[in-house]
């Protein structure tokens, strides 16, 4: 029995990991005002970068680094697009989940199906998410840099008044917001998998965006929430024999949709930054 | 105004025509250009191609009616976003829509016993109620409880992605499918009339020709449709003229959805003849729709040029994957390319640029 509660909580920590490290880089960008709808595109990008780098190299840890990388420089057109000339965030975002998947997809074609020569352990993904949450929250609530991010999502004119660049604040967080997708994408295709497959990340982007707001935009909250997924996953696999396997398969996105309506039902404010989804405009009034 | 060397830059309250298409064009254009250089990177020469994809379909006659089959499932999602986003309900579920569509009209072609001629008038009905109930779900969860639409909407794709996979695997498996995934054929009256020689399933063509027609007078002319127009341009407004902004969205909802899964009425009974696998019925056309909506600015019209556009654009990833042996996905770059410089231009509709150098000055 005790056993069986270890192995689930080991798993759900694994399957949650991805979901933890993109969801925390949403969380920064929707923190500073931006919803980015592309982390799935940007995690599949960088899972090919990193298999791409990692196996050629040799060396895992330069894959690592490309995916990093590769996840932040992706997120720049998005953040020219959504920040700089205002588009509709929702649907450069989109825009960018299509483009992240084509692009690696198309780019990653040569790659398809081999095993990773020397793939990382999940271990070390897992604790570096753990950490990286903690050290994220700390960032958030106790350093002024924090609360200009913040103050940038719930204020923008106060932060202009202060002297400080909106606009250099939102691009920090949407790019911080690639690489941690990026690093989400290099735990599937260096230690979970270990292989490149098109559509490796098969909805888990979509996920990390719907943890955002279900952990209230709480980097902490979001470790219990991701594991809450991370079990979620796990068990679809263990319950194979009893319950059909397209029905597990589809349970993520049901609970996705029943979260979401839970997190909604919630007495008092949603914690959702004020200025979420509306692009700045220096000296215009709201 | 502003003066940029010796240019004047003024602002615009409302966009002309004739700067809607020159801007659009030069988004495709941009968008375009990078797709090439993706080409490049992936070894295959730019030059060559845009040369197989201009010879195999606009200069071939089969492959341009490939691109005009593409077109309907486009056009059909497309008018309904198009509808959708003029009234504030953001529905990126067009693809699982589709599929509903899909699955009721195969629930009617093989399990309901009715005389042939009624046959396909119902599965249209039943498409149009599967794809509309599907929408509606994400509707009534936005406007009672404030949950995000553009997520529910999407996260039910997925859902109905393993509906149509549980279905074909298990209850709805073909006696006659031999190990594969895929229902039984559908009989001859529950399939549709094809123009000779093309998979153009004309009567779908017909319908969304006349639905965009429709849709256009309805948003233009009526009483049904102003309110629809304010509720987009200033949600405020209406909601202070006391104008029904819950029947609005709800509405726009159930016509979006409703739309998308007569689309996949089309796809099975038009060109399948049964239910299979849902990235074989669909591959993305719930997506592309998005930016067949977006393209056309609002205007459901302007959605029968779009849908035609994008329709190529679908063929033309056809064309590549079969003449040049690259992935499908070729499509999803050029859409995601397409939607980014569409979208990123969007801002230089309302400006104005003047030609007035400088005057020197003495």
């Amino acid at each position: 029995m005790e056993d069986w509660i270890w192995t689930t909580l080991v798993r759900a920590l694994a399957f949650g990991t991805p979901i933890l490290l993109a969801g925390l880089g949403e969380i920064y960008a929707e923190r500073s005002g931006v919803v980015n709808l592309g982390v799935e595109g940007m995690m599949a990008v960088g899972a090919l970068a990193a298999f791409a780098v990692a196996q050629s190299s040799g060396n895992p840890y330069l894959g690592l680094a490309a995916a990093v990388l590769v996840g932040a420089l992706i997120a720049l057109p998005f953040a020219v697009a959504s920040i700089t000339l205002r588009a509709n965030q929702y649907v450069a975002g989109l825009a960018l989940t299509m483009l992240g998947l084509g692009l690696s997809g198309l780019l990653g074609k040569p790659y398809e199906g081999a095993p990773l020569a020397h793939p990382l352990p999940e271990t070390g993904f897992v604790v570096a998410a753990l950490v990286l949450a903690a050290a994220l929250w700390f960032f958030l609530r106790h350093t002024f840099a924090g609360l200009v991010l913040r103050s940038a999502g719930e204020n923008p004119e106060t932060v202009d008044a202060m002297g400080i660049n909106v606009y250099a604040v939102r691009y920090g967080a949407v790019v911080f917001g690639g690489a941690m997708a990026g690093l989400a994408g290099a735990f599937l295709s260096l230690a979970y998998r270990p292989s490149w497959a098109d559509g490796i990340t098969s909805g888990l982007g979509w996920i990390a965006v719907a943890l955002a707001i279900f952990a209230a935009w709480h980097p902490l909250k979001a470790v219990g929430a991701a594991l809450l997924f991370g079990a979620l996953y796990h068990l679809s696999y263990r319950l194979q024999a009893v319950v059909s396997p397209e029905f597990l398969k589809a349970m993520p996105y049901l609970f996705v949709v029943v979260v979401l309506s839970l997190s909604a039902l919630r007495r008092g404010p949603s914690g959702a930054p004020e200025a979420l989804g509306i692009p700045y405009v220096r000296g215009e009034r709201r | 105004m502003r003066r940029i060397g010796p240019f004047l830059v003024e602002k615009d309250l409302v966009a002309p025509p004739g700067r809607v298409l020159a801007v659009s064009t030069a988004a495709l254009v941009l968008a375009f250009l990078v797709a090439g250089l993706v080409f490049w990177a992936y070894g295959v020469s730019p030059w060559v191609a845009y040369r197989t994809i201009f010879v195999e379909t606009l200069l071939s006659p089969s492959g341009f009616a490939e691109g005009v089959r593409r077109a309907i499932p486009l056009l059909l999602a497309g008018v309904g976003l198009v509808l959708a986003f003029r009234g504030q309900f953001w529905n990126i579920g067009a693809e699982g829509q589709l599929l509903l569509g899909a699955v009721a009209a195969a629930g009617v072609a093989l399990f309901v016993p009715l005389p042939d001629p009624l046959k396909l008038p119902a599965m249209f009905l039943a498409g149009f109620a599967a794809g509309g109930l599907w929408a509606a779900a994400p509707a009534l969860l936005k406007l009672r409880l404030g949950v995000n639409d553009v997520l529910t909407t999407l996260m039910l794709n997925y859902v109905a992605v393993y509906l149509v996979e549980w279905l074909i695997h298990g209850p709805w498996r073909g006696r006659t499918a031999f190990g594969f995934a895929y229902t039984d054929r559908f009989p001859d009256a529950a399939m549709l009339p094809l123009i000779p020689g093309t998979y153009v399933h004309w009567p779908t063509l017909l319908l969304a020709l006349l639905l965009a027609g429709a849709a256009w007078f309805v948003l233009a002319r009526t009483t049904w449709g102003y309110p629809v127009r304010v509720t987009g341009d200033n949600p405020e407004a209406a909601r202070y003229a006391r104008m029904p902004v819950f029947w609005v969205v709800f509405g726009v909802a159930l016509a979006s959805g409703g739309l998308a899964g007569l689309a996949g009425v089309g796809e099975v009974a038009g060109v399948h003849g049964r239910l299979l696998g849902a990235y074989q019925i669909s591959l993305g056309y719930g997506y592309t729709a998005i930016i067949v909506a977006w393209l056309a600015r609002g205007n459901p019209l302007g959605a029968v040029l779009t849908a035609l556009f994008m329709g190529l654009v679908f063929a033309s990833g056809d064309v590549m994957k079969i003449a040049l042996q690259m992935p499908f996905r070729v499509t999803d770059v050029f859409n995601g390319l397409i939607l980014f410089f569409l979208i990123s231009t969007e801002r230089l509709l309302y400006y104005r640029v003047r030609w007035a150098p400088a005057r020197k000055e003495r």
